[in-house]
């Protein structure tokens, strides 16, 4: 089944065509790297993906769901992990998670149950569950970001620079986490500068620069 | 509506926990309003007597420019890790989280003025006479200095300058606000004679339409 279907995909940002025509095909269980300079459309490819910004021209479709007619039923399905944590500083990381798992629909007892799992599974400390975000290490905030994206169980992951301003362990569980996703059949779309680090992820490196896929190759 | 009223108490009441972990309304914007009602005193040079005629401006204008800081205050939340786009993602209706995070500025506003009502009794001497219009008028007038403020604050989020310009297109809007809790407040003090109630009527009014617009024109300004 094709998890992400583009058909001459365009994306305008004002006037400036962000994307100029994409053709992209990814099918569920896949991982697929994007790579390319700043500014090239890895992250536009990732929100127009997400149902976050409009299709200006071309078709296409998202987990069966069309991105014209039918974003907010691809946002319910999607997770994305942008350059930022999207917590809540002031809050604790329980918290956090517990928040969004109630913000995607779920009632009380099961997000609390979601988000302990989803706590286990991201390997994120206890002694640190209860302190607010803003005291948590980059790695920390980047494994509670991902356990409170866990919570809603999305069967497309779009994950943005998912290593930068990480150590060594903090890569290697977002690795590691990636591989989990996929051997439960989920699909995951990441962008990267880090290509070492994605290619060996991902058998499919697609190359995006100037709003337009140049490469896309399986290695 | 059920969905609906569940994601609105969640949006508020996150709001409101940040809001009282972070301290910022009793530790920043509550001194601020009442150094504003000291300051005018000083900068009004005035006796007891002209400040009690003068508490409802002087006391409606503290709440506004504290308000300006519970609105940016409001707007950060959502935009400092881009927690907004997660709350697009995860469905909430733009409505249910306009009128979420309008209720969490309306409570930090009628706190605030629950304290300026000690203010101006204490600095000022003012006396209530009309508890009654005194607690509706103050409601109503928070309800819709909230509502009004969400939807200016999502219009100015997106701009680079926004703390800046969110007083220049807040503010104008708020006159008549201000106007009417005026009037409303010294009809409730007995200062001049004013017929309260109607100007509370005009403040409901004023309400509602700011709401309903609010509610359908969040949507669209939250959106890339």
């Amino acid at each position: 089944m094709d998890v992400i279907e583009l058909r001459g995909a365009m994306v305008f940002l004002g006037r400036f065509p962000a994307l100029a025509g994409v053709n992209l095909t990814v099918e569920s269980g896949e991982i697929v790297a994007l790579q390319g300079a700043n500014g090239a459309g890895k992250t536009t490819l990732l929100k127009l993906c997400a149902g976050l910004l409009p299709l200006g021209s071309g078709s296409g479709k998202v987990l069966g769901h069309d991105l014209f007619t039918e974003q907010q039923s691809i946002r319910r399905s999607v997770a994305m992990l942008g350059h930022t944590s999207g917590l809540y500083e002031d809050l604790t990381a329980r918290e956090n998670i517990i928040f969004w798992a109630q913000a995607s629909g779920l009632d009380k007892s099961t997000a609390h149950e979601r988000a302990e799992n989803a706590i286990k599974r991201m390997g994120v400390e206890e002694r640190l569950l209860n302190l607010p975000v803003s005291r948590l290490s980059a790695g920390q905030k980047r494994r509670t970001s991902l356990a409170s994206l866990t919570v809603r169980r999305p069967e497309l992951w779009l994950l943005d620079e998912p290593h930068s301003g990480l150590d060594q362990d903090g890569r290697e569980a977002i690795d590691s986490f990636i591989k989990e996703v996929v051997s439960v059949g989920g699909t995951v779309l990441i962008a990267s500068h880090e290509l070492d680090r994605v290619s060996s992820l991902s058998p499919r490196v697609i190359t995006v620069a100037g709003g337009i896929i140049l490469e896309d190759e399986d290695q | 509506m059920n969905q609906f009223m569940h994601d609105l108490l969640l949006v508020a009441k996150k709001d409101l926990r940040i809001e009282i972990r972070s301290r910022v309304i009793i530790n920043q914007v509550v001194p601020f309003a009442l150094l504003v009602l000291v300051l005018f005193g000083f900068a009004l040079d005035a006796d007891q007597k002209t400040l009690r005629v003068f508490s409802p401006g002087l006391f409606w204008v503290a709440v506004l420019l504290s308000l300006l800081l519970a609105i940016q205050r409001s707007v950060s939340l959502e935009t400092a890790n881009d927690s907004l786009t997660g709350l697009k993602l995860a469905g909430l209706s733009p409505a249910a989280i306009f009128f979420g995070k309008s209720i969490a500025i309306f409570t930090q506003i009628v706190f605030l003025e629950l304290l300026l009502t000690g203010g101006i009794i204490i600095f000022y001497g003012s006396v209530i006479e009309d508890p009654a219009l005194w607690v509706v008028a103050g409601l109503v007038t928070a309800l819709a200095v909230s509502v009004t403020g969400t939807l200016y604050g999502a219009l100015a989020s997106g701009l680079e300058v926004r703390e800046t310009l969110l007083p220049i297109l807040l503010l104008p809007v708020l006159a008549p606000v201000l106007i009417g809790a005026t009037k409303a407040y010294s009809g409730a003090l007995g200062e001049t004679i004013s017929n309260g109630w109607q100007w509370t009527g005009l403040l409901s009014l004023f309400a509602l339409i700011a709401a309903t617009l609010g509610s359908l024109a969040y949507g669209v300004l939250v959106e890339e």
